[in-house]
């Protein structure tokens, strides 16, 4: 077990304090945004900058019989009014998304989710924008809407894409992984099989900052500057060349200061490319930024996936196999963000953590009239369904079985020799040592006592519960060969340059939106060539800035980009004993190294520090053959393989019988994210990772009514959870360093996301036992918690 | 940034001037206090108010005394501007009304109680208002005044119904009186699906004890369920009797029946009333026993 945080510190540096590279620093990020000096895409001012804001749809389904705009543009201060004929004319009034599918950017003949892009009024300020927009008259016929993604494939529900050419049903996709004849023949030969449909209702990632963008097209020379709340500038960028026809080298996206993303912002929306087309039409700047309805309403949403499961054990515990069907809803459009060969996402690691002789999954993808997304929230990649659903099983068939739901996981684990492990879904896990750190989470739970205590009390008729979750998480996308987006390899570059003085910039392609990449990235660029990480400054975010990457989200920087900033900084180390060679008249042969620094063997006392190198580089000295006058390098790095973090969470709730009201008392998480870079960060990231699982288990969901009206569009609807529903998080951790990674990191944005909630709704399952409650679906709030304990569990959809 | 509808804006600086405001800006004008109600609808632009009359100036209004008031005793004065977190604060309420200090601390959060006033939520009269409840058990009486001086009005006069009140376009609430009564205990609970959120349901509970230990006096509101009135049908139940498990679960259940609640997002119909009927059960048993703890020689 390696952990980096306890590594002594390098003398050589003249730190004694402090281990140089890894460890606990406070983030380099921080003082800006505790000062309030962070700079957001809303905080950008250009001169001249108009304003925009977006018409939309009030209604679900509707087709556009016509809209007016000439009251709006009689108002003195607006100065454009862009509907979908204009763009039409542009041949812009359709975008591709992300999943090979296309997004109206405005309604030119149907609406097709509430809260849809109609009209976009450009004005000299944001108020006299969004007043204008009361003066567009628009006339709709109303439809039908599909509401129901059970009912999308009935024969006589109403065509949501007809837009699409041949289109006579609402299907979007069948997609399957795992054998199913074999998995069939292990269910049919089962002691034990049980079944339950299990529903993850749809939420909302809700960032605090919501979605904008500010566009800056110079007419002259053809340029466009393009400010904007993204996950992936790099990627955007190369979209955005691709669909406006205006040359990738003239375009430049930056990606400021982003106030939290959770998948939310890897999308391309219609705002952002409307802002383009305002800067286009008008000649100037053009801000937009949406409001807090417009994106709970009509961003990228996550999960809403009905699965029905099944598991099979024989009697005495032996977990065989696992079966699924999921009913995906993606809304009117499929604009989820995910591989390409991957339409449901890595759903199929629903193995999850356990040794299975068989497992089959289908999933089938619908239009419904809701707003598109799906993949989002801090899923990875539609993990977070996977786990909740295995997890949720697992639970099922240890009450099935009358067994403790932490000895029948313990019994099923895939071994510790078993890695990597070959799941039945075509996962290979790279590293895993399970039982450890699930005796670990039992341990300072204090289990057997809790399980004493939740017996006396409900002797006494008090409702307790305890929870177990055991997440494998599959992160760090990915290896070229199998993951693109749209035709681009899932690979990250990372350039470093050691200034003649010694200090460092490294550029990555990476956009953290709260990750702490300037802190991370620091340290591990310190602990290969040992320099301070004050020292080293980490650039993101600009792509005139930095080298190509597809960005921040599936937990990937770490696995993906950490990769790269490790061995570009092995690169320069490796260039530096050159120099040092040359500097010190040897071979570099040789030269040893120790953090810091190039020395001779057999003589310590001469060497040379990598700043001492930087400046020889840079200096006069006659260089070796094929060495250039730098100690700069650049890599891109394609992954062999995703990381496979894993963890144990136990959570205990209290529910009070008379009004169904969960409180989660306490909350254990041990992760294992292999080898820790920052612990504080790795703690943020779980923190916030348990809060969100805790928010979506007992309060988020977006809910619409039948005529599809979204139910969740402020926060006075759309529940977010605050510190007086969360405990104190008890946190620990294990290392199984990932073997295929340069430092043996794995991704641990997240897992707790990803992990937590069927800690939750396990528990309040389990104090829920006494009325013979197996399943309850989430949200828990106290209604239908209180309907469950009435025989009345429904689904929320 | 959620942008209200365009809108001109005033400070009264005294009562008079506000009342003078609204007579002059008329129907489209509105008084804004804490704003935790009104501004949240004008950036959905639910609301649409052509004047905002704030008065936040009007110290005058922010005050909380115990007072003698002929004909109605010995009362606690509630100026109408007074802040949550002033009432929850309040030695005078902790030991006069628990009643307010367990339903201030269910109201919001700290920053929406740091703004929020007593007038400001009973004049917003949304159905989930903790407070109008709270006045209605106490029997509050209001004191609104107008171009023709003041009008007292007692709780049931004053709420007339979800989001209505008897105050008038071009009247304030200045004043909420609520009477003291010896031997006396009060409780509020209530059902939220997060911190301030509104209420699922909730409920509130006043008792008076007679010297044997019997209820000589009660009265019970709900919150969010549909009834903007004392739940007096149980009130012939509980009075004269000594409180008794058996006779909360009897209260408990007539108030169930009383209720009128719709279903929404935070539950069923019959969820609610079972949380009226729980909640009712709960709140009695505690202002009994608050009572009981005023009166050194009675327990229960």
């Amino acid at each position: 077990m390696t952990i980096l945080e306890d590594r002594p510190s390098n003398p050589a540096a003249g730190d004694h304090d402090r281990p140089i590279g890894h460890g606990r620093m406070q983030r380099k990020e921080d003082p800006r945004f505790v000062r309030g000096k962070g700079h957001y895409v809303d905080d950008i001012v250009l001169p001249g900058m108009l304003h925009g804001a977006i018409l939309r749809a009030p209604v679900a389904h509707a087709r556009l019989v016509s809209i007016d705009t000439t009251e709006a543009l009689a108002h003195p201060k607006v100065l454009a009014v862009i509907t979908g004929t204009d763009l039409q004319a542009l041949g812009l009034a359709w975008a591709p998304t992300l999943s090979m599918d296309v997004q109206a950017v405005l309604v030119t003949d149907k609406v097709r989710f509430q809260g849809q892009e109609v009209a976009f009024v450009v004005a000299e300020d944001r108020y006299a924008a969004r007043d204008a927009l009361e003066l567009i008259q628009v006339e709709y016929d109303v439809l039908p809407p599909v509401v129901d993604a059970r009912k999308a494939m009935d024969p006589s529900a109403p065509i949501i894409r007809d837009d699409l050419a041949g289109r006579t049903d609402n299907h979007i996709f069948d997609w399957e992984a795992g054998d199913k004849a074999e998995t069939d023949a292990v269910f049919a030969s089962a002691d034990v099989v049980v079944k339950q449909e299990i529903v993850y209702p749809r939420v909302h990632p809700a960032p605090m900052e919501t979605c904008g963008a500010v566009a800056d097209f110079d007419p002259i020379d053809g340029r466009l500057t393009l400010y904007e709340t993204t996950q992936a500038p790099h990627a955007h960028r190369t979209l955005f060349a691709m669909v406006s026809g205006i040359p990738e080298h003239k375009i430049r996206v930056v990606s400021p200061d982003i106030g939290g993303g959770f998948g939310n912002k890897v999308g391309i929306y219609p705002g952002y490319i409307l802002a383009v087309v305002g800067s286009i039409v008008t000649g100037k700047p053009v801000k937009w930024v949406e409001d807090r309805s417009e994106n709970l309403m009509s961003t990228s949403f996550a999960r809403d996936y009905i699965m029905q499961g099944e598991i099979a054990a024989t009697k005495d515990g032996k977990i065989l196999a696992l079966r699924t069907n999921v009913l995906a809803d993606h809304g009117a459009f499929n604009a989820t963000a995910q591989p390409t060969k991957y339409p449901a996402g890595f759903f199929h690691i629903f193995t999850g953590s356990y040794d299975l002789a068989a497992a089959h999954c289908t999933v089938t993808g619908v239009y419904t009239n809701k707003a598109p997304g799906g993949v989002a929230y801090a899923c990875s990649f539609r993990v977070t369904e996977a786990v909740y659903l295995v997890e949720r099983m697992v639970d099922i068939l240890a009450r099935k079985l009358d067994m403790d739901p932490a000895e029948l996981r313990l019994k099923n684990f895939i071994k510790k020799e078993q890695f990597p492990y070959a799941n039945k879904t075509g996962w290979e896990y790279d590293s895993g040592d399970y039982e450890p750190t699930m005796r670990l989470s039992m341990k300072m739970a204090g289990y057997d006592e809790l399980r004493r205590e939740q017996k006396e009390k409900r002797e006494r008729g008090e409702l307790m519960g305890i929870g177990i979750s055991f997440f494998t998480e599959t992160v760090g996308a990915g290896p070229r060969k199998d993951m693109d987006i749209l035709g681009l390899g899932m690979a990250d570059g990372a350039e470093l340059r050691i200034h003649p003085t010694g200090k460092a910039v490294v550029r990555i392609s990476v956009q953290s939106q709260g990750q702490g990449h300037e802190t991370t990235f620091a340290q591990i660029v310190a602990e290969e060539i040992g320099i301070p990480p004050e020292d080293i400054d980490v650039v993101h975010g600009d792509t005139d800035q930095t080298p190509f990457g597809l960005g921040t989200y599936g937990s990937r920087s770490t696995p993906v980009s950490g990769a790269a900033v490790a061995l570009v900084a092995r690169k320069v180390r490796e260039k530096a004993r050159f120099i040092a060679a040359a500097m010190l008249e040897t071979r570099p042969e040789d030269l040893e190294w120790e953090k810091g620094r190039w020395f001779v063997k057999g003589d310590p006392s001469v060497g040379k520090t990598i700043a001492e190198i930087a400046m020889g580089a840079h200096g006069t000295i006659a260089l070796p053959e094929g060495i250039d006058g730098n100690l700069d390098a650049e890599v891109t790095y394609d992954p062999p393989n995703l990381t496979f973090p894993f963890g144990a969470y136990i959570c205990v709730v209290d529910v009070d019988p008379g009004t169904g009201h969960v409180k989660v008392r306490r909350f254990i998480a041990v992760d294992d994210c292999g080898t820790r870079i920052n612990p504080m960060i790795i703690e943020g990231q779980i923190h916030g990772g348990l809060t969100d699982g805790v928010g979506m288990a007992l309060m988020e969901i977006i809910e619409f009514d039948d005529e599809g009206n979204c139910l969740g569009g402020s926060f006075m609807d759309y529940l977010l959870p605050t510190a007086m529903e969360v405990p104190d998080w008890e946190t620990g951790f294990t290392v199984t360093p990932s073997p295929h990674h340069p430092i043996g990191a794995k991704g641990v944005g997240e897992s707790a996301t990803v992990g937590s909630p069927p800690a939750v709704v396990n528990a309040v399952v389990d104090a829920l036992a006494p009325f013979g409650v197996v399943h309850m679906d989430m949200p828990c709030t106290p209604a239908r918690v209180w309907e469950a304990m009435q025989g009345r569990t429904r689904p929320p959809v | 940034m959620q942008i209200p509808a365009p809108f001109e804006y005033v400070r009264a600086s005294s009562v008079d001037n506000a009342l003078a405001l609204l007579d002059r800006h008329g129907p489209e004008s509105r008084v804004v206090a804490g704003g935790h109600s009104l501004l949240p609808m004008m950036k959905l632009r639910l609301a649409r108010p052509d004047w905002l009359i704030d008065i936040n100036d009007l110290f005058e209004l922010d005050y909380l005394l115990v007072d003698t008031v002929p004909n109605n005793g010995r009362v606690l004065r509630i100026g109408a501007m007074t802040r949550h977190t002033t009432l929850l604060e309040s030695d005078d309420i902790k030991r006069l009304f628990p009643i307010v200090i367990d339903a201030e601390r269910v109201i919001a959060d700290p920053i929406v109680r740091n703004r929020g006033t007593i007038g400001g939520s009973l004049c917003q009269a949304d159905p989930a208002e903790d407070l109008s409840t709270v006045c209605h058990v106490l029997e509050g009486v209001a004191v609104v005044r107008g171009p023709a001086g003041e009008r007292m009005l007692s709780m049931a006069e004053f709420h007339r119904g979800p989001y209505e009140t008897a105050v008038a376009q071009n009247e304030l609430l200045i004043e909420v009186r609520v009477p003291i009564r010896d031997d006396s205990g009060s409780a509020y609970e209530k059902v939220e699906r997060r911190i301030g959120d509104w209420a699922v349901a909730a409920a509130g509970a006043s008792v008076t004890l007679a010297a044997d230990g019997t209820i000589s006096h009660v009265a019970v509101g709900l919150t969010a369920v549909g009834l903007d009135r004392n739940v007096t049908e149980v009130e012939a139940v509980l009075v004269g009797q000594a409180p008794t498990e058996q006779l909360f679960v009897e209260a408990g259940r007539l108030t169930s029946l009383a209720c009128d609640p719709l279903a929404d997002q935070r539950g069923p119909v019959d969820y609610k009333r079972h949380l009226a009927d729980e909640l009712t059960r709960r709140v009695l048993r505690a202002a009994c026993r608050r009572a009981a703890a005023s009166i050194s020689d009675i327990t229960i």
